[in-house]
């Protein structure tokens, strides 16, 4: 299949790069040129940097013809969320708040991501700290779904799902504190992954909320994800909740794992809701896939899942309040022009209420609210024990089985401004996500189907640390269908 | 009506350590502003805090010298308010699960007489957990500068129960904790760079009451003696008010040490909601006690159980126990000696406490720079001891030995102040002076023991101050009898 490059796999890539049949630079001029060609429609990036790209392209053609070649992903370009620390670079987090910072320092998967050799490119839009399913927060623009550019890309990570749908670059990094890595990878097409709690570290990682904050790869294949994965995991001495072990090798664990027939398990939950059943007949022909494969399916209860949003939304914007409490106008972010210089709170509320978006702002002075006082117990408190008893619906439900199989999101990428005005109906576009946040588990989004010419996603959930799993039952599907190679008309 | 007061403390104290608590990056006192600080210290997007285990040892150690229970598991939490020199716009604390629990503190109160002993008493506490300082303001007439290096340094808050009832009880608790923390090692405590802070809580009741009145949170407490004199005119100004039937609104009063009264600084209704959160970006902390046991076994001898036990082995004055004990190296030296020398004790400890500071003092020396070591000094004052020099000689040696590092031995040698005389030659310079002042010869024989006094003198001139005052004594009663 003669295809440009920009849609290659990092895999495939990997080898021509190795064969000297093309350079990094090459490649990484075919990115940048694909990125002119469709930017202006699709508006992934809040900003990049072409001639650092080339420069770190030629370092890496450089170090091939010396022998000295650092990796599987030297030389292929990898696109940045704008939430992760890159240094001298801008981190915006898609924040007016942070318009003008630059991080002095890079994030530990960035320098993981350096060490490994890959051409660390641009910063990729967002919704605004990470607070939105949609994109459409973002203080920049919004970014388009590459399959319709009147639709959303999902969200938070749209511009990190839109990039790698419409090949402007190779893979990304997303984060996911909801669901914000797979929501947006079903809603493009590609394939998302959100590893176990503490798989990824964490520092430089801009928090949104931090129990429930991990990095992830965002590509056009699962075995794509697992080389990416592979270069950003790790125990971390800088990230107190970063998990001390060994880093499976992913992609030769999961192949090995080929052969397997899985036990699957369905949450019952998941299904007797009101779905969009057009949405949901490609998620039934892929648990009927497997079905056929001989794998075990079998219905499982995740009792606590009713819970799962709201206890959700008050750990996430608790977390958040005192997280973004940090941007207020003093150091390094936005200062308001004007604010009462003998009121020493002033400074704070004009320049954040200049800052920060509405999203932003509603999540602040919820998360505020549950903390106060008279209302901890009562919200935040009960909230923990809530995520408690999720998690332990999962434990529960890996007893009997190996993996979950759910839909990624109840519908396919709507249209942009369909739901600013409903928060709530936003909201609820993670239900099936939100859990493995909650719960600390992985979970993997892949393409499997279609359903009025929109991508619907897969999601798979696995067992905490076992990302090979749940890579494994992923490529299973892949390989008996065309998705990875199926990409926008642009 | 009587009324009393009834006090609690809260002491900031700073763990010495190379580092922040939560990251690498270098703590220190006295830098260009700005320049000890890192992404976590500037509460950068995406920075986060990791434990660092020098100040857990520390407050371990403090927590262990303070008699206060170490529970198994400690977490932390987030104390979030805004303000400029707080990085974060939260603190990083422990609010329900301190890594110290209770606690004791011995404390001795002044006595009428600097000779006596004072009163001890026993302070309960409350907790100690483990906090990071917050950076500094520096106000100018435009705008206020902040200045971070101070940020992120490793803070314990000492809080006691209400078990204080005077500013001289507060001073005392001060003096014990600095004095353990100093002898442990955790902290200088030197209050001018602000390793050591105190917050009071004081409240008035009329004696006999049992419920406490309302608080006055007492700030901008800066020094020890600030402490007493702040808490003192609290005290009274309360006592006043009451009497006067008005009543003490809660409320949180600051200390001006120039004007030497304290003025309100807010009201309770001002009063934050910190909205205290588990910090989700640190673990619990487990203590088994394995690290308890390593950590008890680093604590020295502490001041107290010092000074009871150098009264008990060594006889000592509290005159001297009192200046030695405070100071561990001091108090070590002394100890080096007399160790080797029990009876001769006292005279070690006075030349430590008189002679030995007082040189150190108008040299501007430490301890360490002494060139004198405790070796030496016991090997002359065995020589004064021996008689082979006099007491004052042994003085003038001291000095010597203090500014040019020599030993006793070659001083004496060097200067010829042996005092080896036969006792016929002191007995004529005896004879002589009786002689020359027969008058006051006549009034020793007829009972003035002073007497004598005016014929030691000119003996000891004749002598050039070297023969032996005691000898000189005996002989001047024999020949005069």
């Amino acid at each position: 299949m003669s295809e440009e490059l920009y849609y290659k796999s990092a895999r495939e890539l990997s080898g021509l790069l190795k064969a000297g049949e093309v350079s990094a630079v090459e490649l990484t001029q075919s990115i940048i040129g694909r990125t002119k060609a469709v930017e202006e429609r699709v508006g992934a990036f809040n900003s990049y940097d072409e001639g650092d790209a080339v420069s770190q392209a030629e370092a890496s053609d450089q170090r091939r013809a010396a022998g000295e070649t650092v990796g599987a992903l030297d030389g292929i370009p990898v696109g940045i969320k704008d939430v992760l620390a890159v240094k001298d670079q801008p981190l915006t987090c898609s924040s007016k708040m942070l318009e003008n910072f630059i991080s002095p320092y890079d994030a530990t998967c960035i320098q993981k991501l350096k060490q490994s050799g890959a051409v660390l490119w641009g910063r990729l839009n967002m919704d605004e700290f990470a607070m939105g399913s949609s994109t459409e927060n973002s203080a920049t623009h919004p970014t388009s779904n590459p399959w319709n550019l009147n639709c959303v890309p999902g969200g938070s990570s749209g511009g990190s799902a839109a990039a790698v749908a419409a090949g402007e670059a190779v893979l990304t990094l997303g984060s996911d504190t909801g669901g914000s890595i797979r929501q947006p990878a079903s809603y493009c097409g590609v394939v998302g992954l959100k590893p176990t709690y503490g798989r990824v570290s964490r520092f430089g990682l801009a928090a949104f909320a931090s129990s429930l904050d991990q990095v992830g790869p965002m590509a056009r294949s699962v075995e794509d994800a697992a080389l990416l994965l592979q270069a950003i995991s790790g125990y971390d001495l800088r990230d107190s909740t970063s998990f001390r072990a060994e880093v499976p090798d992913f992609s030769k664990s999961f192949e090995s794992l080929k052969g397997k027939k899985w036990k699957l398990g369905l949450p019952k939950e998941y299904f007797e809701k009101a779905l969009d059943s057009a949405a949901m007949e490609p998620v039934q022909q892929a648990i009927d896939f497997y079905r056929e494969l001989g794998c075990e399916i079998k219905e499982v209860s995740l009792p606590h899942t009713e819970y799962a949003v709201a206890v959700y939304y008050i750990i996430a914007t608790a977390e958040a309040s005192s997280n973004l409490a940090r941007y207020d106008g003093i150091r390094y972010t936005h200062r308001a022009e004007n604010f009462d210089r003998k009121d020493s709170v002033d400074v704070y509320n004009q320049s954040r209420a200049e800052g920060f978006g509405e999203e932003v702002k509603r999540r602040i002075i919820l998360g505020t609210y549950a903390l106060s006082s008279g209302y901890y117990d009562a919200y935040f408190l009960k909230a923990q024990k809530a995520r408690t008893l999720i998690r332990q619906d999962f434990e529960k439900a890996y007893e009997e089985v190996d993996a979950l199989l759910t839909p990624t999101s109840p519908s396919p990428a709507f249209e942009k401004g369909a739901k600013m005005e409903d928060p709530l109906s936003m909201y609820l576009s993670d239900i099936y996500t939100i859990s493995a946040n909650l719960a600390g588990i992985p979970g993997l989004s892949l393409p499997c189907g279609y359903s009025g010419g929109m991508p619907v996603g897969l999601q798979i959930l696995g067992k905490p640390f076992r990302e090979e799993e749940m890579l494994a039952i992923g490529q299973v599907f892949e390989d008996a269908h065309d998705f990875k190679n199926q990409h926008p008309e642009l | 009506m009587e009324y009393e007061a009834v006090i609690g403390l809260e002491v900031h104290v700073q763990i010495k350590a190379e580092s922040k608590i939560f990251t690498r990056c270098r703590a220190g006192f006295g830098y260009e502003p700005n320049t000890l600080v890192d992404p976590v210290i500037m509460g950068l997007p995406g920075a986060l805090p990791v434990m660092n285990k020098k100040a857990l040892d520390g407050i371990i150690k403090a927590g262990l010298a303070l008699n206060c229970r170490i529970p198994e598991v400690c977490k932390w939490d987030r104390k979030n308010y805004f303000y400029p020199d707080s990085p974060n716009n939260y603190q990083i604390t422990q609010y329900d699960q301190p890594i110290c629990e209770g606690g004791l503190v011995e404390i001795e109160l002044s006595s009428d007489s600097r000779a006596s002993m004072g009163e001890h008493k026993r302070i309960q506490l409350t907790r100690i957990h483990l906090e990071n300082d917050v950076g500094k303001l520096n106000h100018f007439s435009e705008d206020s500068l902040v200045d971070y290096n101070r940020a992120g340094t490793s803070l314990m808050e000492i809080v006691t129960e209400p078990d204080m009832h005077s500013g001289e009880e507060a001073f005392a608790l001060l003096t014990a904790v600095r004095q353990i923390m100093v002898y442990c090692g955790i902290s200088d405590c030197d209050m001018e760079k602000g390793q050591m802070r105190a917050d009071a809580n004081i409240s008035v009741r009329p004696v006999g009451q049992k419920e406490l009145g309302s608080k006055i949170e007492l700030k901008n407490l800066n020094s020890i003696t600030g402490v007493k004199n702040g808490i003192e005119y609290e005290i009274k100004r309360q006592t006043r008010e009451l009497k006067k039937g008005n009543t003490i609104v809660q409320a949180t009063w600051r200390w001006d040490a120039e004007q030497g009264r304290t003025e309100s600084m807010r009201e309770k209704e001002d009063a934050h909601d910190y909205r205290y959160l588990p910090d989700p970006d640190l673990m619990p902390v487990r203590v088994d006690e394995e690290w308890k046991n390593r950590i008890q076994s680093e604590i020295p001898e502490l001041p107290f159980d010092k000074q009871r036990r150098f009264f008990e082995e060594y006889d000592l004055p509290y005159t001297i126990t009192s200046v030695l004990v405070p100071d561990r190296d001091l108090s070590d030296y002394f100890e080096a000696a007399a160790k080797q020398s029990p009876k001769m004790a006292q005279a070690i400890g006075n030349y430590v406490t008189n002679d030995l500071l007082r040189e150190l003092s108008e040299a501007g020396q430490s301890l360490a720079d002494c060139k004198v070591t405790a070796e030496h000094l016991l090997s002359l004052v065995s020589t004064v001891d021996k008689g082979t020099i006099t007491k004052q000689i042994g003085k003038d040696v001291f000095l010597e030995m203090f500014k040019s590092g020599e030993l006793a031995d070659a001083v004496i040698e060097r200067k010829g102040l042996k005092s080896d005389f036969d006792d016929d030659q002191v007995k004529a310079w005896c004879q002589e002076a009786i002689d020359e002042n027969s008058k006051s010869a006549e009034n020793f024989k007829s009972g003035n023991e002073k007497a004598l006094n005016a014929l030691l003198g000119p003996v000891m001139k004749k002598s050039r101050g070297k023969a032996n005052p005691q000898t000189v004594n005996k002989l001047l009663r024999e020949l005069i009898r």
